[in-house]
């Protein structure tokens, strides 16, 4: 019993040191971001590049069916009532605040995060790191942050074309193929929903953009230099960050309603 | 070099197609014909009950849309509604006398005003009000006179 | 030298604090370095070169850029002249005809000469080899030791070398520190080492399998675990 409290204690230290190193990391990465932007901003671009424009395919194309399924399972529920016509509102409504910024988030984690972390991890096996330290190069500044910002910058882009490629697939299910009539589909959604809307979903991706991005340099950065250690930085990568967008997404939900 | 051009390239293309993205959902998802402030003339409304009516809800009149809610509060002397709306400049004929009613687009759609004229020579301008309104049609109060007409109809 | 375990990277990592001491201080042209910030440390670490165990190339630069990386960081030259340094550096090791190429193209021996290359470019008063010995063929060892004397000749550098070959280290050695268990249990030059009757640096400068660095782990008695007596 005492054995297990104990256990119980040391995880919970253990716990709230990685989130406060983790936070004191956080800062640190905002501290340099201005001098980054300035003096190192083609690695930034170089980094949006990979975070964000090698990222498109995944993002157009999980999109496209996103939106498609979700034209789909409202048409089939609402054509109950004869409410057809709104099915325009409940794509835009859910893919705009809520699916749109998540889904875009799990989907960086699983391209562009595990992506960073594994480089990362990988550049500190081999002693990448160490060797630009040993060259009076700060690694953070060099390596890390610009990845960060890459990804920070990538992922409400991101996050605006997944949702507007589902609403062009909601579009396509609902109007073209279960023949939704257009001017009902499109107009019904402009009258419903408000800037205020599409604003929470941006709000949304900015945040998960941060916290996606400081998940995946963090666990690269501070992964065991190994190959194992890599390999486990990069799984942790996918499950802490889920954790994480979700937990932000329902505080976010909460507190804008 | 001619790396960094294909990095730079699909850098700009990629921004360039977010950004494309982010306008497509500001300006197609939401109301998009906007009535601009400085087209249209602002009206008020009392109502006794305007039901689930929300701002920036329509203003219809003929079943077209010449206008918007853009607020919606408690008077809390003469225990009302009142409901400010704007209404595009164009339409300056609009009697005074007109009435407002809160009405329900389909039987579980989403409430808007509806404007039907009336007979008078003056019409509707800045600042000028509604004074005939009839309260939104609340489908429980509706079913609760139904229950209760027909009770009394089977005691008489 | 030392057997493998015997401290001899983390008393790099020390001397480079990339490790910090827990007690005791580390001093270097008359500087506590354990009491440097990070301001003074970069500044000391630009007098030192470092070559990493599998040369540490950054993998997402061509030859050229790894050895030019350092100039980049730290100075204003122009493109021209960093041009020059770096095609100087590149063919001291002899692969100025490879500096296009990515570091993954590169075999290991090629790669140690790289960064052996951006070792130097910076014109470090130290240097410090990481094992630079390890797991090449027999054509590039000789490569690398002719160079390691080479750049210590000409240069007039000091060289810290950490390695367990013993007859490579004789070659290019003056003076041969042995360190086993966190400690120094013999020095000298290299016949110095080789007269030493000390059982331990006999076993490991003769490569003898068994003698004070025991063949076998530690463990419980053989017969006792074979016959399940130690009560598991």
């Amino acid at each position: 019993m005492i054995a297990l409290l104990r256990d119980v204690f040391t995880t919970l230290v253990l716990f709230l040191r990685t989130f406060g190193a983790m936070n004191i990391f956080f800062l640190q990465l905002l501290l340099y971001t201005p001098a980054t932007m300035v003096r190192r901003f083609r690695l930034v671009v170089a980094q949006v590049h990979n975070a964000g424009a090698l990222s498109i395919v995944i993002i157009i194309v999980s999109g496209l069916f996103v939106g498609g399924v979700l034209g789909l399972q409202a048409y089939s529920n609402l054509e109950r009532f004869n409410a057809e016509d709104t099915v325009g509102i409940f794509v835009a409504f859910a893919l705009v605040k809520e699916i749109g910024p998540v889904i875009s988030a799990l989907l960086f984690a699983g391209r562009a995060g595990t992506a960073l972390a594994s480089e990362i991890g990988l550049m500190k096996a081999t002693d990448q790191l160490a060797a630009m330290e040993m060259m009076a190069v700060n690694p953070v500044r060099r390596v890390v942050v610009p990845r960060f910002l890459g990804g920070v910058i990538s992922m409400p882009i991101l996050t605006a074309i997944f949702t507007t490629v589902g609403l062009l697939g909601g579009h396509l299910v609902a109007v073209e193929l279960l023949g939704v009539d257009v001017g009902a589909f499109w107009q019904q959604m402009q009258q419903t929903l408000e800037l205020s809307d599409v604003n929470e979903g941006i709000i949304k991706s900015l945040v998960f953009g941060l916290v996606a991005s400081l998940v995946a340099v963090w666990e690269g950065y501070n992964a065991i230099p190994t190959a194992e250690g890599v390999g486990r930085a990069t799984t942790r990568t996918v499950v802490v960050t889920a954790i994480a967008v979700l937990f932000f997404d329902f505080m976010i939900t909460a507190a804008v309603l | 070099m001619q790396q960094t051009r294909t990095v730079e390239l699909g850098t700009g293309l990629f921004v360039l197609l977010g950004i494309g993205s982010l306008f497509f959902l500001t300006t197609q998802t939401t109301g998009q014909h906007d009535f601009a402030a400085d087209e249209t003339f602002e009206v008020q409304a009392r109502f006794e009950n305007v039901g689930s009516l929300k701002t920036r809800a329509p203003v219809s009149m003929s079943g077209v849309t010449i206008g918007r809610v853009t607020e919606i509060e408690f008077d809390g002397e003469t225990l009302e509604a009142v409901v400010t709306f704007v209404i595009d400049r164009r339409y300056d004929k609009i009697p005074d006398d007109s009435d407002a009613t809160v009405l329900t687009a389909g039987l579980l759609g989403s409430q808007y005003i509806g404007l039907q004229a009336g007979g008078s020579e003056t019409y509707l301008e800045d600042g000028s009000e509604v004074l005939f309104t009839q309260s939104a049609v609340v489908l429980e109060n509706l079913i609760g006179k139904y229950l209760f007409d027909r009770d009394s109809g089977d005691g008489g | 030298m030392g057997p493998s375990g015997a401290g001899k990277t983390t008393l790099l990592q020390l001397i480079t604090r990339q490790l910090v001491p827990d007690r005791g201080h580390i001093i270097i042209d008359g500087t506590d370095i354990g009491t440097l910030n990070q301001k003074e440390l970069y500044a000391l670490r630009r007098r030192f070169g470092m070559l990493f165990q599998h040369g540490a190339l950054l993998t997402d630069l061509n030859v050229f850029e790894n050895v030019a990386f350092p100039l980049r960081e730290h100075t204003r030259l122009s493109n021209r002249l960093i041009r020059h340094v770096v095609l100087t550096k590149l063919h001291a090791v002899g692969l100025r005809g490879a500096a296009d190429m990515m570091p993954r193209e590169l075999s290991g021996g090629m790669a140690r000469r790289v960064a052996l290359a951006r070792a130097m470019v910076m014109d470090p008063d130290i240097l410090i080899y990481d094992e630079p010995f390890v797991g090449l063929d027999p054509i590039s060892m000789g490569v690398i030791v002719r160079l390691v004397r080479r750049m210590n000749e000409s240069l007039g550098i000091t060289s810290i070398v950490v390695s367990h070959d013993v007859k490579e280290i004789n070659e290019v050695a003056d003076c041969s520190y042995l360190i086993s268990n966190g400690k120094v249990a013999a020095s000298g030059s290299p016949e110095e080492l080789r007269k030493q009757s000390s059982k331990l640096v006999r076993q490991f400068m003769h490569g003898m399998a068994d003698g004070p660095v025991a063949f076998h782990y530690p463990a419980p008695d053989y017969e006792e675990q074979l016959l399940g007596r130690d009560g598991k």
